[in-house]
């Protein structure tokens, strides 16, 4: 059985800032990041859509202890953010001062574009990953 | 099934970076459990042996293998098993099916870690590889940077303020702390205040150093055997009346239920029903705080306190020994370190002394009967429950 969306195009379309999902025949709820099947009612018949990247911060935090290789990137702040279409994505937010990194944050609006994690000697490769700004 | 009992227990200090090799570790808590067991390594039949990341701390992997040749359990089946910090409970769980089953009598389980040994640099790198390496790792998530996300997520869900929340998890480190102190297997023995953990150095906000646990090296060991060889080795069999586990994957597919992690809910839901037990009848429960907040998140889906509740719980001693439940009187992961591979080995270890009545006096649960272990891999990867009674 083949992937309706895998890591490999998923990751190249990110790198052209599209964010690319997969919506279910069977029960229609969007699956983002990919998965082989439907993330809600685990049919396989799903198709492959493009999502807006727009949403809402629902959690954060300031990172200062980097891991091996990434000691250039801290402080980075991670959040979570909820799309407009439902599901919740995993990114960094850029744009703000470390100061503004706060419970302030949480419900505020943003916006998508991405990086790319050159990768290590682990990661088999290099990985985009969302980087939202605060939309207004 | 049949009835399945902890006859023996070992544990090694857990402790910072230091020069035993995981085998060597292992072998030292194994040979004290089998000591305690009244058997010799020539009686086991299987060794399930949990341990994270032997490969990245000294090259090693299928320490199992070594393991069991050391002891001189020859040509034993040997498993190891990967779940992150709960490698050591599912090896537990397994070990007790597979007795249950009938298919063994005498299984030798555990488990072994040098993660203090791999430096903070190379242990922040490989705990972040528990989570979702294509989807997550990339943001540059790290372990307490999981939690620190729950953490500023049940302050907005609950509505704490954070400062308040923050003092909270404050006086959730300092007990551990307390009881560490009383703990000689414990890595940090030192009384650590609620305000020095306010004021030691940012990790990942909200986390602070002293919210977080610290990294081990260390490993435990634990034997399980049928009702019917329990009764020819010891008077005092542990029984393990319930297990339950369960997985997740990704924390954003957690969403319906974060900041709870659904896998534990699950997991001790099984293991409440298997045991016929109810939250109420918990003497201890030693559950996974591998920050001060996991401990609040904890408690809560445990059943022990409401969803929003357990700061304010702890606040008021009712986790303390003498409160409610008596949660973590060994000091916790936050006091006595977490080796991963050996973690949820360590919480039985300790289950088992409190039933018997065997840890030192201030900071044992008199009268014990009933205790529980909650052990949680990665971000929800693997968790595992376990609950453990007086079997006289």
């Amino acid at each position: 059985m083949e992937h309706k969306l895998t890591f490999k195009d998923y990751n190249e379309a990110l790198k052209q800032n599209r964010l690319l999902g997969l919506r279910c025949q069977a029960c229609g709820a969007i699956t983002v990041p990919p998965r082989m099947v439907c993330g809600k009612c685990a049919s396989p018949d799903m198709d492959v859509i493009e999502l807006k990247g727009k949403g809402e911060i629902q959690t954060f935090t300031t990172v200062y202890v980097a891991p091996e290789g990434r000691q250039g990137e801290v402080p980075y702040i991670i959040v979570l953010v909820e799309l407009d279409a439902g599901p919740w994505m995993m990114g960094n937010l850029t744009g703000i001062d470390l100061g503004q990194a706060n419970m302030e944050l949480i419900g505020k609006r943003v916006i998508m574009s991405h990086q790319v994690f050159a990768g290590d000697k682990y990661s088999a490769g290099d990985v985009a990953r969302p980087v939202f700004s605060l939309q207004d | 099934m049949r009835k399945v009992a902890v006859v023996g227990v070992g544990a090694t200090r857990f402790s910072g970076a230091q020069k035993k090799t995981n085998t060597e570790l292992f072998a030292e808590a194994a040979m004290d459990a089998l000591s305690e067991s009244n058997l010799k390594p020539q009686d086991i039949q299987a060794l399930l042996l949990g341990n994270a990341l032997g490969d990245f701390s000294e090259g090693q992997s299928m320490v199992q293998a070594f393991a069991a040749e050391s002891i001189g359990a020859v040509n034993i089946p040997a498993n190891r098993y990967e779940g992150a910090c709960a490698s050591a409970s599912m090896a537990i769980i397994d070990a007790f099916m597979w007795v249950a089953s009938g298919f063994y009598d005498v299984v030798l389980a555990g488990g072994t870690e040098r993660a203090a040994t791999m430096g903070t640099s190379l242990a922040t790198r490989t705990l972040a590889m528990f989570s979702d390496s294509r989807y997550e790792y990339p943001c540059g998530i790290t372990f307490p940077a999981i939690f620190a996300l729950l953490a500023h997520l049940y302050s907005k869900k609950y509505d704490i303020p954070l400062n308040q929340l923050k003092e909270q998890m404050a006086a959730v480190s300092a007990q551990s702390y307390h009881y560490g102190k009383l703990n000689p297997k414990a890595r940090l023995r030192r009384e650590i205040t609620k305000d020095m953990v306010l004021k030691s150095p940012m990790v990942c906000s909200p986390l602070q150093l002293h919210d977080c646990c610290p990294f081990a090296d260390g490993a435990a060991a634990v034997v399980l055997v049928s009702e019917e060889r329990a009764k020819m080795l010891t008077s005092k069999p542990v029984y393990i009346a319930g297990v339950g586990q369960a997985s997740s994957g990704s924390l954003v597919n957690q969403q319906e239920y974060l900041p709870r992690i659904r896998a534990r809910e699950i997991a001790a839901k099984q293991a409440y029903n298997m045991a016929g037990l109810t939250p109420q009848d918990m003497d201890i429960c030693e559950l996974h705080d591998s920050f001060s907040i996991a401990s609040l998140i904890a408690a809560e889906s445990l059943g022990f306190f409401d969803f929003g509740a357990s700061g304010k719980a702890w606040e008021e001693g009712q986790a303390d020994i003498g409160g409610k439940v008596a949660i973590n009187p060994s000091g916790g992961l936050n006091a006595k370190g977490d080796p991963l591979g050996a973690t949820g080995a360590g919480q039985v270890y300790e289950i088992t002394k409190q039933l018997r009545g065997e840890v030192e006096p201030e900071r044992q649960v008199e009268g014990a009967k009933v205790g529980m272990t909650d052990t949680v891999g990665g971000e929800g990867g693997a968790v595992c429950t376990l609950i453990l009674r007086r079997g006289w």
